[in-house]
């Protein structure tokens, strides 16, 4: 019965949520969105919903974690129990576990770690709801959380999947696609020195479809690259017009 | 793991690259040879099978055991695979006991990936009541001595104890009832994934890395490929990035890499089945 082939694009060549190929779900950033937290982003990307937030630089607990020449940059990615459709159980598990591993070592590249030595950054993620690609929306969400800290970065790391869904190479997999589809291909990229941080995959390509999937993930990548710098230039923008509204004010009180 | 010991991986980086640089290893290796290589099979009869893979001087235990079991809700008429990597302490100075660390973790969800991904295990003939009852088949990776690269050891030695291991022929009676019976019958494999890892080292890329080579690799990627010269897993790991062009390299060395495993090692082990 679960062996029934569902039609994941249709002949027209439009997907299950009515993409073409090459299209991103609808991607939106809020920035500082967490009070406590150094620096927080939060992401939609279809119908994940996913918080990122920044601790540090910040003393290292426990102490013997700290590193004499660089900071001690820790991830955490973790998934709500009700972000999934059956209850996650809140205990981190293996997949957790090796996500939170490639995250920290796609982003870490990008960090000035060395400009903190003995010095912690935590990173946290969690998924609040999931529908395929969480790990590429958690890395966009967490390079926007560490500009938002203020911590010197090289870039900002964006992420995209590719992969391979009822034979054709498609972008950006939701749930569905990265479950029934052939294959799912995550990669993370530094776009201004053109480096790899993160790349996955699971499910069977070729190794010219590999190469096709490749590019256009990176090609994905750009264009959510756009989207990340603009939404850290509307936040930044909109604190300079307060602040400039503020001094108007002042300025009016100290004509009147 | 060795690269907390800081200062004589740094001294040690730049013999390697000095050498890389002339295209030479410290062991005297070209960049894509891998050491060399020996498969024992069947030496724990406990297991359903087992393999002893040794790569160098890297030595990994793999053993096959099955269970039985529920099935994932979502595919109640499959078999379940499990990979479990224990890294024990009398392997390096490294490791250390307690609960499985992030390498361990890694390590057996890659080998798993690229057994899983390549309907290796064809889990459809370990159902035995749809739904309620399946074989659970148990792939437990024991690396025994660390000297590198235990992705593609324990890839290799996976494999190996799964083309080598039997389970008792079995029927499902009527009132669904297990009955085995005395005779043997051979896993169900359909295919024969292989596991090769290329180590980044400055702007080298080297396959097979020796354990003092991984100790100042910046990035490594392990690739997965059927018996049919197709991808089906990749692990990029470790903080260093890699360029486009590197990966696109890394996977064609990996086909060629992988079809000569399945020529030489594997098909004698094969073979000799």
């Amino acid at each position: 019965m679960l062996n029934e082939k569902i039609k994941l694009i249709d002949d027209a060549g439009f997907r299950f949520d009515g993409r073409r190929w090459d299209e991103l779900r609808p991607i939106k950033f809020d920035i500082g969105v967490l009070e406590k937290a150094n620096g927080s982003a939060y992401v939609e990307w279809g119908r994940n919903k996913i918080l990122a937030a920044v601790y540090g630089p910040r003393e290292v607990h426990p102490r013997h974690l700290s590193l004499p020449n660089k900071a001690a940059f820790r991830c955490r990615y973790h998934m709500a129990p009700f972000s999934t459709d059956e209850r996650k159980n809140p205990a981190p598990s293996r997949r957790e576990i090796e996500i939170s591993k490639v995250i920290r070592e796609a982003i870490e590249p990008s960090v000035f770690t060395e400009l903190y030595p003995r010095i912690g950054i935590d990173v946290f993620i969690e998924v609040l709801q999931s529908d395929g690609g969480t790990r590429c929306a958690g890395i966009t969400a967490t390079s926007l959380a560490l500009a938002d800290a203020g911590i010197p970065l090289k870039d900002l790391v964006v992420a995209c999947a590719a992969g391979k869904v009822d034979g054709q190479i498609v972008l950006d997999l939701s749930d569905i696609e990265d479950q029934k589809g052939e294959a799912d291909l995550p990669v993370a990229v530094t776009l201004r020195t053109n480096e790899i941080g993160l790349l996955q995959m699971d499910g069977i390509m070729s190794g010219e479809e590999f190469e096709k999937a490749f590019r256009l993930a990176i090609e994905g990548c750009k264009k959510v690259y756009q989207l990340q710098k603009e939404s850290l230039k509307n936040k930044y923008a909109s604190v300079k017009e307060t602040v400039d509204e503020d001094e108007k004010t002042e300025e009016g009180e100290v004509n009147q | 793991m060795t690269a907390s010991f800081g200062v004589v991986p740094k001294i040690r980086k730049q013999q390697i690259s000095d050498l890389l640089s002339q295209g030479k290893r410290l062991d005297g290796r070209g960049l894509t040879s891998y050491r060399e290589i020996k498969i024992e099979v069947g030496l724990i009869d406990k297991a359903l099978g087992s393999a002893l893979v040794s790569l160098g001087n890297t030595k990994v235990l793999v053993g096959i055991k099955i269970e039985e079991g529920k099935p994932f809700p979502d595919t109640p008429e499959d078999g379940v695979q499990i990979v479990n990597a224990e890294l024990v302490p009398l392997a390096s100075p490294s490791f250390e006991t307690g609960p499985p660390s992030e390498e361990a973790i890694e390590l057996a969800r890659v080998v798993d990936r690229g057994i899983r991904e390549s309907k290796t295990i064809d889990t459809k003939k370990l159902c035995i009541i749809p739904g309620k009852n399946v074989f659970m088949v148990f792939i437990d990776i024991y690396v025994l001595d660390h000297d590198g690269n235990l992705f593609d050891a324990s890839a290799l030695a996976a494999i190996s104890a799964l083309l080598n291991a039997k389970m008792k022929e079995f029927v499902v009676k009527e009132d669904g009832e297990l009955e085995f019976k005395e005779n043997y019958i051979k896993l169900p494999i359909t295919n024969c994934p292989v596991e090769i890892t290329l180590a980044k080292i400055g702007t080298t890329m080297i396959v097979d890395p020796s354990l003092e080579e991984e100790s100042v690799t910046d990035a490594r990627i392990t690739i997965a490929i059927d018996a049919e010269g197709r991808l089906c897993a990749i692990q990029k790991s470790l903080p260093g990035t890699m360029m486009p062009e590197e990966i696109i390299e890394a996977v064609q060395i990996a086909q060629v890499k992988a079809k000569e495993f399945r020529d030489t090692v594997l098909k004698g082990f094969i073979n000799h089945e």
